[in-house]
């Protein structure tokens, strides 16, 4: 009994992590130009299908078939900086409206791209992680869970030092907190919401690898219910804060895969959106967020 | 010449061209609706690719009662308002024989007009409940739902001896939810009761947890209704928590060897599921049909494609029967024709549905073989 919960527990943090994942592109981008780049799902998609299309020749030179990874997330970054030089930057002085709209037009674009380039009907995703599983206190962890759980945390780790230590994090947090005070002390912000832009793509691909090693289909409807998961772990975490995105996604993992487990397999999806629905009564600012009022 | 003047020509020359197949004296002309664009394209696609070949066949061997056969097929993109469209094109253009649809839905609000016309529709792939009821003049190829899961049921009790089983089915979907039910149903008759199940949702892509907890019970066998790419999931999810057991599935299956990577193809060792026919079924029927689709389309023919050929057929043997090709004649005909088809040997019920065999495939190293043949009910 105590093993199968330690079992549901662990498959909830590695769903969680995925979603963690995706949730920092999110909330990064929010952070930064209060932007909700409803593409952002997509990017996990388009990650997806740059690793599919290179995986036939990894595996005829024989290299190992995770380097997919590496060739998919520098393209996914570039991806990231391309959509947003064309369709976010011209709209930086725009009403908020506009932008978001336009975050959707992106999405359904790229959606509609990758049906035309690889179809409508799922693709399968190899098995690129071929390593044993582990023996974690009487339990079989496959690799695929531990794995994803590892990586994770560890790109979360080195996220967060990243934007507390770097230069580059230095000025994300300040163009975050006040865009024009960051120009005056001389921070390019054009630079700094690119690099956020690009930062967010590059985990989103990162997020593909471990979703489609874990749920081995691609289709271009894939990154919908991601995103949408991983938009409501941002909320639930705070928008705008690292730290709660991170925790926002392993909390809707752990949530979704208990309900699953001991109270109904049908009602995972409703307990999720109905945190989101609390969340936004209770308490909207989210775990992490700093409750901030709207100045005239 | 302007651009918009271009495209009125190149529309109204379209336009010709498609009204150019009406009826005529000399030709049997038949409407056939299926969905050539859009998500259910590869159905209809396949479908219409059968009736070709059927009426190609046909028209070579001299047509029916002399004369030459005409399919007007029409492309419906899997909408309900263009089926409508497309159904009164063609009784319009005097087709009094339909085919179609190919999906549930729109074939069923195709029938609510067929109703009232008369015109004797013929559906080579909507299995869902409740269509051939409406009417003397609807018609079906396929087996129903209901029917799958009650051979499905019949195959793990007197087949498979299998005494634990476990259901995952998807609850928003009509098509899981029916075989499903009626697997049950039938299950219950033969003495045994499941002992897990578990209904998931449309966008669930984690099958883990329901999965450990049905592993746990060490099941016989695991029935997953559903269509081949959460199936794909579901079966690759057990396989990775260990489960070495059988898995069963129904003819939404078909195609599940295009979602599982070649290297991972024995996760797919052990699963079986009904299907309309097997293409390497020893039947003559199914091998002829079998040759000619390949050397026409250079494919393997899918249960669609299958579907769609018998179809025609069955036309052919019921105005045959009538010898004649008024639309009542032809529908009072079809109760009384057995025809020898690739799905099997078909017979009408009063109700419209079709008595006939259903092939179960079993997949091994990739590759499908038809397991068995269960009789009808």
């Amino acid at each position: 009994m105590m093993s199968q919960f330690f079992h549901h527990l662990i498959l909830g943090i590695q769903s969680g992590g995925i979603y963690a994942l995706v949730a920092l592109g999110y909330t990064m981008v929010y952070g930064i130009i209060r932007l909700i780049n409803f593409a952002h799902g997509d990017f996990v998609m388009i990650g997806a299908y740059i690793s599919i299309a290179v995986i036939p020749f990894l595996s005829a030179t024989g290299v190992p078939l995770w380097f997919c990874l590496l060739i998919s997330l520098p393209l996914c970054a570039f991806l990231g900086a391309v959509v947003e030089r064309l369709a976010y930057k011209p709209l930086r002085r725009s009403p908020k409206l506009s932008a978001l709209i336009t975050a959707i037009a992106v999405s359904i674009l790229l959606k509609n791209l990758a049906a035309l380039f690889f179809g409508s009907a799922p693709l399968p995703f190899p098995n690129t992680l071929d390593l044993p599983p582990i023996n974690l206190a009487g339990i079989s962890v496959s690799a695929v869970t531990w794995v994803t759980v590892t990586v994770s945390v560890a790109v979360m780790a080195a996220l967060e030092i990243f934007i507390r230590k770097s230069r580059t994090g230095l000025a994300m947090r300040a163009v975050s907190e006040n865009p024009d005070a960051a120009v005056l002390m001389g921070i390019n912000s054009d630079r700094t919401i690119r690099s956020t832009f690009v930062i967010g793509a590059a985990l989103a691909s990162i997020a593909s690898f471990f979703y489609c090693s874990s749920y081995a289909l691609a289709e271009p409807y894939m990154g919908t219910m991601l995103g949408l998961k991983a938009f409501i772990a941002a909320v639930l975490g705070g928008t705008g804060s690292i730290t709660g995105a991170m925790l926002g996604g392993i909390l809707i993992g752990i949530v979704e895969s208990f309900t699953k487990a001991y109270i109904s397999s049908q009602l995972s999806d409703a307990v999720v959106f109905v945190i989101l629905i609390l969340v936004l009564l209770i308490k909207p600012s989210g775990i992490m967020g700093k409750m901030q009022r709207e100045k005239v | 010449m302007s651009k918009s003047k271009l495209t009125a020509l190149v529309l109204s020359s379209a336009m010709l061209f498609s009204g150019c197949a009406v009826k005529g004296e000399e030709t049997i002309y038949i409407g056939a609706l299926a969905p050539m664009t859009g998500v259910s394209s590869a159905y209809g696609s396949a479908c219409a690719s059968g009736i070709r070949l059927a009426v190609n066949e046909i028209n070579e061997n001299g047509g029916i009662l002399g004369k030459q056969l005409v399919v007007d097929i029409q492309d419906e993109k899997g909408g309900i308002e263009e089926s409508i469209n497309a159904y009164n094109k063609l009784v319009g253009n005097g087709a009094d024989i339909i085919i179609g649809d190919v999906m549930s839905k729109p074939c069923l609000a195709i029938t609510e007009l067929a109703i009232e016309d008369g015109t004797l529709v013929i559906t080579p792939a909507a299995t869902a409940e409740g269509i051939t009821e409406n009417g003397g003049n609807i018609f079906r190829v396929c087996f129903t739902d209901d029917i799958q899961g009650k051979i499905m049921a019949r195959y793990t009790a007197d087949d498979l001896d299998a005494e634990k089983v476990a259901v995952m089915y998807n609850i928003s979907d009509d098509y899981s939810e029916g075989i499903f039910s009626s697997f049950c149903a039938e299950l219950e008759k033969l003495g045994i009761i499941p002992d897990s199940i578990f209904g998931y949702g449309n966008d669930d892509k984690d099958f883990r947890v329901q999965l450990s907890k049905i592993i746990a019970k060490s099941p016989d066998v695991i029935f997953v209704p559903d269509y081949y790419p959460n199936a794909a999931l579901i079966v690759s999810q057990a396989r990775e928590l260990g489960y070495s057991g059988k898995i069963l599935g129904a003819d939404g299956w078909d195609g599940i060897l295009s979602a599982v990577s070649e290297k991972n193809m024995d996760i797919l060792d052990d699963c079986r599921y009904s299907a309309h026919y097997s293409p390497d079924d020893e039947n003559p029927v199914v091998a002829h049909f079998v040759k000619r689709y390949e050397k026409e389309y250079g494919k393997t023919p899918t249960s669609l494609a299958a579907l769609g050929y018998d179809t025609v057929y069955i036309i052919k043997a019921a105005i045959e029967k009538a010898n004649s090709t008024d639309k009542n004649k032809v529908a009072e005909a079809m109760h009384e024709i057995e025809a020898i088809c690739v799905t099997g040997n078909i017979s009408f019920d009063e109700n419209g549905n079709p008595i006939k065999e259903v092939s179960v495939i079993s997949l091994s190293g990739g590759e499908p073989s038809l397991d068995t043949k269960k009789e009808s009910l």
